[in-house]
């Protein structure tokens, strides 16, 4: 093993710019979105008093929910100990703030009042999810900031263990707490679960460390610098079990609900009638999202390429958007169960007369909002792994770290 | 009992408005008392000076408004009520936008009208449905920055200055009581305060009880039409008409379950 050069990320200039320009248009798209969004209200969007939250929460909530699983990989090596993860830590701390900056934005553009932010800022409602959760993210940010500057700086080395503990901490602390923005809903029958706080930190570890994974391939990838197998290998099972775990936790949460009579009649409703929701929840989530990925992702040939693993990896994060959306729209399409044992003949307000759901399309201008974030957050890689050293110059095999298990062989041989 | 309409365009801030009215008022008391038509008006007049304090006073917990729905009053078609809330609070100056069938699923309403069948019986139920004025409101709960509020009094509403249009208030609210300002607004009227990205919902007619009348726009209008299906009043007050009639008559809160005691209460559901 020898010691870990970290390099800036040295692609020719014109590929670099011309990336960044891809990214500024389309951030600018979105910038062009919000203002039409903001000066027009809301009704140039899909959102309407049913579906108060459209789509770009679905883009909001992915990467607020990838922001905190990115940070996985660096916790593994820090805190779980596992040299052959350290390198990737300074690059999972950075898209770890990225991707959180472009959900954040995307949730403040699309407030109603977005230029009251200080007032989100000022006043504060302790009973609020919410308002703690503006306390979870600013927190996160700073430490992580802290965490990058104890991994590249000498002097912040003695200081690396406490804080990634402290950042795994947290990190579990905030994705509970985005889960719990929709778990403590006592209103909705497709909420009111406590099982999404775990659940969300589920899709965290599996969204997060699929988008880890495509940035790191993608700048490895440019810049010719190499991937050794064993690497490849620890990622792929990683991403493989952490799909499994999604699954298992969705299949919990359905089963609960199942038992309970009162939701019967959501589940009923998503997992077989409810149309358009249903088809995304089982080929977009299940399907796409966790089954497909699963099955390259063990699949003894295809699972040793990397385009297959690219390919996984893309799948996973479709899914995570089928997942948003089924989770964050689905549950809101599905009219509240106000008078149990009863059927709504006719209502003034869309309550889900006759049982129908209620309706939502998305705008255009929400998904280049959303867009927009993502690219936010991207424009924020880029242009860190080219400015600062966040990349490791190589992951060859010969480079990182033997593994635990061959680690414990070597030290069983040598005399002590 | 008489009962005094504060114009229309008053801004609910605004002292001198109030003090004159309070005047008005208790010039008014004054006949009624002098007229010596005492077992009749007696109570009335207890009842006026107190809200007559109340509006130089702060808002206590004295009181807790609601209301009582007798659901069998209801008549079916009938939309009084509902049409007099908008123009009580200026929804009826809203301007329609984009497709018909978009803006039914994206204009302001405060009440509106639900009818029900029991799956098992087949009875048929019409109520109105608005915010139910919860004691623990979850929408005030859940609320980021504290536009969600309960006044001492029980009445639930929306600071619109405070209001940053998150609409979690929207999610956590179990009777989708609230409306989002999707649009522009024009034409409001002062004492209810509306705009583009700001969330509202039924209020109890919030300037009438700073301003001292005894009622809601909508129990006047269903009491106008000879239903009487709709009783406004004070639930802490035990001889209060409303208490007396929620001793006589079976009445339950909408999803009882959640147990957020609510200000609206409801007979034969
Ligand atoms: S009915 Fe809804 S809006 Fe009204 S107080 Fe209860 S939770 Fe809040
Ligand atoms: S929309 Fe306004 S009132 Fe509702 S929770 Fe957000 S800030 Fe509070």
């Amino acid at each position: 093993m020898k010691r870990i050069v970290y390099r800036e990320w040295r692609i020719p200039p014109q590929r670099y710019w011309s990336l960044i320009g891809y990214l500024a248009a389309l951030i600018g798209i979105g910038a062009l979105s919000f203002g039409y969004m903001e000066h027009e209200g809301h009704w140039v969007t899909g959102m309407s008093n049913s579906v108060v939250w459209g789509m770009p929460h679905v883009f909001a909530v992915f990467l607020i929910v990838s922001a905190s699983g990115a940070l996985n990989i660096a916790s593994i090596g820090t805190v779980f100990k596992k040299p052959i993860y350290k390198p990737l830590g300074r690059l999972s701390g950075l898209l770890a703030v990225a991707l959180l900056v472009g959900g954040l934005l995307i949730l403040v553009t699309d407030l109603g009042r977005p230029e009251r932010l200080i007032v989100a800022m000022t006043h504060y409602n302790f009973s609020s999810i919410f308002a703690w959760n503006i306390y979870l993210y600013t927190g996160f940010m700073a430490i992580v900031i802290a965490y990058l500057w104890s991994m590249a700086d000498r002097q912040g080395a003695p200081f690396n263990y406490p804080i990634g503990v402290f950042a795994l901490i947290w990190r579990l602390a905030l994705t509970t707490g985005t889960g719990s923005i929709f778990g403590f809903l006592v209103a909705r029958q497709a909420y009111d679960a406590a099982i999404l706080g775990p659940m969300f930190v589920a899709l965290s570890l599996a969204y997060g460390l699929a988008v880890f994974m495509l940035v790191l391939f993608f700048c490895f990838e440019e810049e010719g610098r190499s991937i050794g197998p064993r690497v490849l290998r620890r990622l792929r099972n990683l991403l493989a079990l952490f799909v499994a775990v999604v699954l298992y936790f969705v299949l919990i949460y359905h089963l609960t609900n199942l038992y309970m009579a009162k939701k019967d009649a959501f589940e009923h409703w998503l997992l077989l009638g409810g149309g358009f929701y249903t088809f995304v929840f089982w080929v977009g989530w299940i399907l796409v999202g966790n089954l497909v990925p699963l099955w390259i992702l063990y699949h003894p040939a295809l699972s040793e390429q990397r385009n297959w693993i690219i390919a996984a990896c893309t799948l996973v994060i479709l899914g995570g958007l089928a997942a948003m959306y089924v989770i964050i729209i689905g549950s809101q399409a599905f009219p509240l169960a106000m008078f149990p044992g009863h059927t709504i003949l006719e209502s003034g307000f869309n309550d889900g007369v006759q049982g129908a759901a209620a309706s939502y399309w998305p705008s255009i201008p929400e998904v280049l909002l959303g867009i927009g974030g993502v690219a936010l957050s991207l424009l924020i890689i880029l242009v860190g792994v080219r400015v600062l050293q966040f990349l490791p110059e190589s992951l060859a095999d010969e480079v990182v770290a033997p593994d635990e298990e061959q680690l414990a062989e070597a030290v069983a041989v040598k005399p002590a | 009992m008489h009962r005094l309409h504060a114009p229309h365009n008053q801004p609910s801030g605004d002292e001198s408005p109030a003090e004159a009215v309070a005047t008005t008022r208790r010039a008014l008391i004054g006949t009624a008392a002098g007229l010596g038509a005492a077992a009749l008006v007696a109570p009335g007049v207890v009842l006026h000076t107190l809200s007559a304090q109340a509006e130089t006073a702060p808002i206590t917990n004295k009181s807790r408004w609601g209301l009582l729905i007798e659901t069998d009053k209801c008549a079916e078609g009938c939309r009084a009520c509902i049409e007099a809330c908008d123009h009580e609070h200026g929804l009826d100056r809203q301007v329609p936008e984009g497709s018909p069938s978009k803006w039914e699923q994206q204009k302001a309403v405060w009440i509106r009208k639900v009818k029900l069948q029991d799956n098992q019986t087949g009875r048929i139920t019409q109520l109105p449905l608005m915010c139910q004025h919860c004691e623990h409101p979850p929408c005030v709960d859940v609320c980021p920055t504290g536009a969600s509020f309960k006044r001492a009094d029980g009445i639930v509403m929306v600071d619109r200055h405070l209001c940053i249009g998150c609409r979690y208030c929207m999610m956590a609210c179990p009777y989708k009581a609230r409306s989002f300002i999707h649009h522009n607004t024009t034409g409001q009227l002062t004492a209810v305060p509306r705009g583009k990205g700001c969330v509202e919902s039924c209020n109890l007619c919030v300037h009438r009880r700073d301003y001292g009348q005894d009622s809601t726009a909508c129990a006047d209008a269903c009491a106008a039409t000879g239903h009487h299906a709709i009783l406004f009043g004070d639930l802490k007050d035990p001889e209060s008409p409303i208490r007396r009639r929620m001793r006589e008559i079976q009445n339950r809160q909408i999803r009882e379950d959640l147990g957020l005691n609510t200000g609206v209460r409801y007979a034969g559901i």
